[in-house]
């Protein structure tokens, strides 16, 4: 069976991350050939024909053939044959995708316009971003709260409608390491193709590891978590927080609620939106005597509830 | 039998003139021609639409400068709505019935109209309103469900779509009037020794299509009556937020709009069926197979609406049912091809352009129809569905297929119609332009649905950039194509030489007429003693 797959199948599929994926690859090697037959039958001999029967004269005698039951059965019953097959095959794996694994990982999928919410059973919560353990059973239990969705992970080969109002699922056994993209394909409105996960999956331990940080995450004040982020995401290495100093970047310590006035004479509010503002488009308003393009933005790598966190950290350097 | 005085033309393009007399017609050759007026006009707007789309996704949208001509993902999702509505609805539903149909039907049987001229031309006024209240929406308040109204995004979005709906339903009554006169017309007025199995196979193509249109329309318009009374008055249907079941709208949906592909593609196939012997001057092989698979797709297309919906929620038996069923039709589609092909064997074969595309035709439809078994098979749709996989698949249905035949059937009738010749090289030239585009265009994208591109995006991971270019650019050659047969035709009609009674040597009845055709077809009534194809 390996050759179909190796054939064509994945010079077109993305890589293979599970073992549904390699079936439904064979399966798909398998239809590629059999539909380059026929197209080479059909368009192949449609060529043949036109070209050796060409009209030469403009009386040219033609042959009267109006039917012919021998040939006309053997070009029903072969079709119908290899169709019935293809179910057949087709059948076998749909069943395997859509039996539903016990003693699964579940993890709760929110679709809603336009990011995917996740959430695992220790009630740790990420958007756009689903870890799983390589090597293990995940059900993954969708809904919707507006519109519809549909979770797609190409390289897995599976998706599934997210529909508000019921819970639909999958599941997938993954065998590769790695980031793996989630696409929503159900149309659903403005940022319908921004609607994009990450599906990361890592080893057993990182897993735990991850799960653990999150939970411990969870637990946190919110400006605890904050301060945690603030050195994560190394925000401490340009930033102070418990002086005036200034290092590469402006010093944040007790700066909420002042003014602070700008390179080209503006005075702005230190405020809850400011800081968000300074997160996510460090470049749009610069601090007097700051150089322009230093900070890197953070747009894209923080949720909402982590600068929530950030934020509230930086409010409370009294 | 209606003698010509002096003022009555002797064809029915100059048997009345003026405006009024053409608004007002009941000959089915000159509502045939305005269908085709209104038909050309909405393709020039849905292809304008579909350059755009495709300008769009040049290149991604972080590549600075092109990309962009949309502006953003809403203007985008409200093109991308035009586009598919109208193309289905204002072209390629009505296209081959509505001009080529209503033109050549009675001809065809050797009957002197259709069977209720009067209602002939309401559709065509349904149609026109139907059309203006569509496109009125465009206006004010433009909608962005995609053509599909997909609930419960329909029921949020903007407020237009009522308006839409009630469009889609006027155009739904005269896809039926049509429907109708249609069935009537092949039942009454057959000339005399003309039996059902000495029908053209154009004929027996628009009797199976007729049926459908007329029992599954009503499907669609009592599924968009209830759309708009959802979204007017939350009656609770479709709304999962007022206890209705969204899914049960695409069940709705496709149970019209399955049968409606079929709508789409059939007329195509008994359009390529008289190409094929015509240009190859031999009867066709398998009459009857041809005849009676188009009856029996339509029969069997009712039943297979859950193909568009395996990923839906639907449960897993229901899936595997309608992945059998759908299985089922691909049968009858293999004959018919087989059947083509087998009538090439042993016939004198000429190259000219309506024959070019229904050549074109064989080929499109051919992988079409592959790809439709690779999507009718469960896993493998998991994959691919509302991929552009399933977007490449339905543009070498509709567009290589039914669209090729509509253009080969024009150009087959052309002479008839028009009583001119057109300029063989550019229609060549045309079909060459627009069979090469249409490859470079849509081939590129069962690839990028294979690599997982999702349908309706406005913007796309890097990773999809060359084959979105390489498609783009095919769409231009597309274009040229289009311009090219545009002229074609427009040289023809105003400068093109006089066109002989049946320049094509055919055998079917409307070449045994004049061309143009006199005002009631034919001079003497025919009578008929052999069957359509009888080239010896
Ligand atoms: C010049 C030829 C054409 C080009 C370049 C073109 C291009 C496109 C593009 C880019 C899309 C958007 C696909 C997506 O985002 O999923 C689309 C959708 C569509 N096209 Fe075309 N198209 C062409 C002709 C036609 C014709 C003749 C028809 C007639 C049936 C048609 C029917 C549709 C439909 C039904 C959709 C789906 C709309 C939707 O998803 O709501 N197209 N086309
Ligand atoms: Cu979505």
């Amino acid at each position: 069976m390996m050759w179909f797959n190796i054939a064509k199948a994945q010079s077109f599929m993305p890589t293979q991350g599970t073992e549904i994926a390699k079936q439904v690859d064979n399966l798909y090697g398998f239809l590629l050939i059999t539909s380059f037959i026929a197209c080479v039958l059909v368009i192949g001999g449609m060529i043949y024909f036109v070209w050796k029967y060409r009209r030469k004269t403009p009386n040219d005698k033609t042959a009267y053939i109006s039917h012919n039951t021998f040939l006309e059965f053997l070009w029903s019953f072969i079709p119908l044959v290899i169709f019935l097959a293809v179910f057949v095959w087709g059948w076998y794996i749909y069943h395997n995708m859509r039996a539903m694994p016990k003693n699964a990982l579940e993890i709760n999928v929110l679709g809603k316009q336009w990011a995917w919410e996740v959430e695992y059973k220790n009630g740790y919560k990420t958007v756009n971003e689903v870890v799983v353990p390589i090597g293990q059973d995940v059900k993954i239990l969708l809904t919707s709260s507006d519109v519809i969705h549909s979770f797609f992970v190409p390289s897995f080969r599976i998706k599934q409608d997210a529909v508000p109002g019921r819970y639909t699922a999958l599941w997938f056994r993954a065998e590769k390491l790695g980031d793996f993209h989630i696409f929503c394909t159900e149309y659903c409105g403005t940022s319908h193709s921004g609607m994009i996960g990450k599906l990361k999956v890592v080893s057993r331990e990182d897993f735990d590891r991850y799960l653990e940080q999150g939970q411990e995450e969870r637990n946190l004040p919110l400006a605890k978590k904050g301060e945690k982020l603030f050195a994560v995401k190394a925000c401490a290495s340009c930033h102070s927080v418990d002086s005036p100093a200034v290092k590469v970047g402006p010093s944040l310590f007790q700066k909420f609620g002042h003014e602070e006035e700008m390179d080209n004479g503006e005075k702005l509010k230190f405020d809850e939106n400011y800081i968000r503002e300074s997160i996510l488009e460090p470049n749009k308003h610069i601090v007097k005597g700051f150089p322009k393009g230093v900070m890197p933005t953070f747009q894209g790598q923080l949720n909402e509830n982590e600068l929530s966190a950030l934020v509230e950290y930086i409010k409370e350097l009294k | 039998m209606a003698t010509k005085s002096a003022h009555h033309g002797d064809n029915y393009i100059n048997f009345e003139k003026g405006l009024w007399s053409w608004l007002t017609t009941v000959d089915h050759k000159r509502i045939g021609l305005m269908y085709m007026i209104s038909v050309m006009f909405f393709f020039f707007v849905g292809g304008v639409m579909a350059l755009l789309l495709r300008l769009e996704l040049f290149a991604p949208n972080a590549t600075a400068n092109v990309g962009q001509v949309l502006k953003n993902g809403d203007v985008y999702n409200q093109v991308l709505t035009y586009h598919g509505a109208i193309m289905v609805f204002m072209v390629i539903v009505p296209g081959i019935p509505a001009i080529l149909g209503n033109f050549f039907l009675p001809l065809h049987l050797g009957a002197k109209d259709v069977a209720f001229p009067k209602i002939n031309l309401l559709s065509w006024y349904c149609f026109m309103a139907g059309a203006a209240l569509a496109i009125l929406t465009f206006f004010f308040n433009k909608i962005d469900t995609g053509w599909t109204f997909y609930t419960p995004y329909s029921i949020r979005t903007g407020t237009a779509t009522v308006l839409m709906v009630l469009g889609a339903f006027v155009m739904g009554m005269s896809s039926v009037l049509t429907g109708l006169n249609f069935i009537v017309t092949v039942h009454k007025l057959r000339a005399p020794g003309m039996t059902m199995h000495r029908m053209p196979l154009f004929v027996w193509a628009l009797y199976s299509t007729a049926i459908l249109q007329m029992l599954a329309t009503p499907v669609l318009a009592i599924t968009l009556l209830l759309l708009a009374a959802e979204k007017l008055f939350g009656v609770g249907i479709f709304d999962p937020a007022l206890g209705g079941d969204p899914v049960l709208f695409q069940h709705f949906f496709w149970f019209y709009s399955h049968p409606a592909v079929y709508i789409m593609i059939i007329p195509a196939m008994g359009v390529v069926s008289e190409l094929i012997t015509t240009f190859s001057r031999k009867v066709i092989f398998g009459y009857t197979a041809i005849a009676y698979s188009s009856l029996g797709i339509a029969a069997v297309s009712f039943f297979v609406w859950g193909h568009h919906m395996f990923v839906s929620g639907q449960s897993e038996t229901a899936g595997i049912l309608f992945s059998f069923i759908t299985m089922l039709v691909g049968v009858p589609t293999a004959i018919k091809m087989f059947n083509w092909v087998a009538t090439l064997y042993k016939g004198s074969i000429s190259f000219d352009s309506p024959m070019l595309f229904a050549l074109g035709f064989l080929f499109l439809f051919a992988i079409g129809g592959v790809t439709g078994i690779m999507l009718a098979t469960l896993p493998i749709d998991v994959h691919f569905h509302d991929t552009y996989f399933v977007v490449a698949h339905f543009h070498y249905v509709m567009v290589g297929g039914t669209l090729m035949a509509l253009m080969g059937g024009f150009y087959y009738w052309f002479p008839k119609m028009f009583g001119k010749m057109f300029n063989e090289n550019l229609a060549r030239l045309s079909f060459v332009f627009i069979f090469i585009g249409f490859n470079v265009t849509f081939f590129p994208q069962f690839i990028l649905g294979a690599m997982g591109m999702p349908r309706r995006y406005f913007d796309y991971i890097p990773a999809y950039e060359t084959l979105n270019k390489v498609s783009t650019v095919g769409s231009w050659l597309i274009l040229t194509g289009f311009l090219f047969g545009l002229y074609a035709i427009v040289q023809g009609i105003r400068k093109g030489p006089k066109a002989s009674m049946n320049p094509w040597n055919s055998k079917t009845l409307e070449w045994q007429t004049s061309s143009p055709p006199p005002h009631d077809n034919f001079a003497v009534e025919p009578i008929v003693t052999a069957g359509p194809y009888e080239y010896r």
